[in-house]
């Protein structure tokens, strides 16, 4: 290797080197790390008790509880959405594919807010389709239908667009060669084909649940934010913080800094473990 | 011969497939989208002018787009370099680092919001340090342009390296061997092979910034004309029931990402042909 009277002329001098990632080191760590750090700070700055007692208040269990049962539904609709696309466009050969594609990426180029804003404009109770359905009793703006709307918009993309890639590679000569051997349709999806894909998969749930729980903009246009009815873990620490309960925002806020930490730490484990099975891009 | 719509194929579930996928997209993405053309199309070109062309809407638009160019432009640099270090170098922590880089990613808007809020206000531990020499930096576009550059980070970063990895030592090699110093190398070899997927990272970090809420509004005051930024006025406009107003900024701000969506789907059109000439 490389010592102080040798260097490949490949490389960069040690010094530039010890710049760079001096460099790096200093902005990662005052742009991402010390945000990170401030959090679990402020919520116990008075200490962990008045934090654990903040957490177990009305409000802030209502929205624990809320955060949950939204991500519960949307993220298993949304991984069901994208095995089918991806199975759909993979499997098959049609026009318009790139459409397709493009359409389903397109949530992730529209501002949370705007999305928000597309929900209202289509179920709010002013409108033909929300006041029908509020006139039948099911009021989907500012109630929990309307925020998992929201969540499933935002986070349409993740499964479907890590399958994609996976299953383009994989090919579909082991499911045709099940079917030769008189495999049926479901048969070949449980035994080849989800086998095949499932670390991608658990990938793809993994980024998409991070984003439900921790959506903030679409969500604060739809739900309302009715204390303990229809306020998510990120509306309430909005709300707490504007009236400077500072403890309790922060206790709400790390919670889910500490979910944001184990989806990077399974992220990481999965990137190391099963990188041949995952989509090329997060190969390194 | 016309190529049929779809191809006969002895793949199964074809149906089932095509109709979740399309029945799911349409309710989820389509049909709200459409919803807010539609309204936008009902209240006519001269009306969204109108809401557009008053001076806080103008105001919030150009402010959002401005402080996401320079967040982006930083990111670019910034990410160009992440990835370099994190690819080619070893050093203690390097994996932790790495592992940090999707953070911004995963930590959700507003408690990046909120705690970027703490570092950065007067009284917060680099909010202090920068109030001494009379830096403000919360409650001020300074504020707006840090939370920017946190959400955007990680894209150039990550488009990047594995693009560097692809790098085969040779061409480093054959630069070396006729003669050039190792800044040119890096100038004329390696930075040009790195281009495109920077820009297209540049571009996603610029259509994340421009939408970006949740860890904006926190830092940054929210005066109008100065601090406000677009997708909080579509919130405002909603909070006095002004759907037509608010629709017109959403459509405003729905053809700038249309915009940015483009210019990243021809800068990758535009490099696979550049790849493929090599």
């Amino acid at each position: 290797m490389s010592d102080a009277t040798f260097r490949p002329a490949t490389e960069e001098t040690p010094l530039a080197r010890r710049l760079l990632i001096t460099l790096v080191v200093l902005g990662l760590g005052l742009l991402v790390l010390a945000p990170l750090v401030v959090v679990f700070v402020e919520a116990l700055r008075q200490g962990v008790g008045e934090a654990l007692a903040s957490l177990t208040h009305r409000d802030a269990w209502a929205a624990i509880r809320l955060t949950l049962t939204i991500a519960a539904i949307s993220v298993p609709l949304n991984a069901i959405f994208g095995v089918a696309a991806a199975w759909f466009i993979t499997k098959f050969d049609f026009r318009g594919k790139a459409v397709l594609i493009t359409l389903i990426d397109l949530p992730f180029s529209v501002s949370p807010v705007v999305a928000g804003l597309c929900i209202v404009l289509t179920f709010g109770a002013n409108t033909a389709i929300g006041g029908w359905l509020v006139g039948q009793g099911y009021p989907i703006v500012f109630a929990m239908p309307g925020i998992i709307l929201a969540t499933m918009f935002v986070t349409f993309p993740f499964v479907a667009r890590e399958l994609i890639p996976v299953m383009i590679e994989q090919g579909r000569t082991e499911e045709e060669a099940a079917l030769t051997l008189g495999a049926g349709g479901w048969r070949v999806f449980w035994t080849v084909t989800l086998p095949n894909i499932r670390w991608a998969l658990l990938y793809g749930v993994l980024l998409c649940n991070a984003r439900a729980m921790g959506e903030f903009g679409a969500v604060a246009v739809v739900s309302g934010k009715i204390r303990g009815q229809t306020a998510t873990i990120p509306t309430t620490i909005e709300m707490l913080y504007q009236e400077y309960l500072s403890v309790a925002a922060f206790t709400l806020a790390a919670v889910l800094a500490l979910l944001a930490l184990v989806t990077l730490l399974l992220k990481t484990l999965l990137e190391l473990r099963h990188a041949d099975q995952l989509a090329a891009t997060h190969r390194h | 011969m016309k190529a049929p719509l779809i191809h006969r194929s002895p793949m199964p579930g074809l149906g089932l497939s095509m109709g979740i996928t399309l029945t799911m997209l349409s309710l989820v993405v389509l049909i709200p989208i459409g919803a807010l053309l539609l309204k936008g199309a009902s209240y006519g070109p001269a009306g969204i002018w109108e809401t557009v062309n008053r001076p806080r809407v103008w105001a919030a638009l150009f402010l959002s787009f401005r402080l996401s160019l320079v967040a982006a432009l930083f990111n670019l640099v910034f990410g160009v370099l992440l990835a370099w270090v994190l690819v080619r170098y070893r050093f203690p922590g390097r994996r932790l680092l790495d592992a940090a880089v999707d953070l911004p990613f995963a930590l959700p808007t507003a408690v990046a919001g909120i705690s970027l809020t703490a570092l950065y206000a007067p009284t917060g531990a680099f909010g202090s340090l920068a109030d001494q020499i009379g830096w403000k930096i919360a409650y001020t576009q300074w504020g707006i342009l840090i939370a920017l550059i946190f959400v955007g980070l990680p894209f150039v970063a990550r488009t990047v390296q594995p693009v560097i990895e692809e790098i085969e030592r040779e061409v480093e090699e054959a630069s070396a061997t006729l003669g050039a110093s190792r800044l040119y190398t890096l100038r004329h070899v390696i930075l040009p092979m790195l281009m495109p997927a920077a820009l297209t990272g540049f571009a996603l970090a610029l259509a994340r910034a421009v939408g970006e809420y949740g860890s904006v509004i926190f830092i940054a005051g929210n005066i109008p004309l100065v601090t406000e930024i677009a997708p909080l006025l579509i919130i405002i406009q909603l909070e006095e029931f002004n759907y037509d107003a608010a629709a017109a900024i959403g459509i405003a701000m729905l053809l700038i990402s249309f915009a940015l969506l483009l210019a990243i789907n021809l800068i990758q059109v535009w490099s696979r042909r550049r790849i493929g000439h090599v």
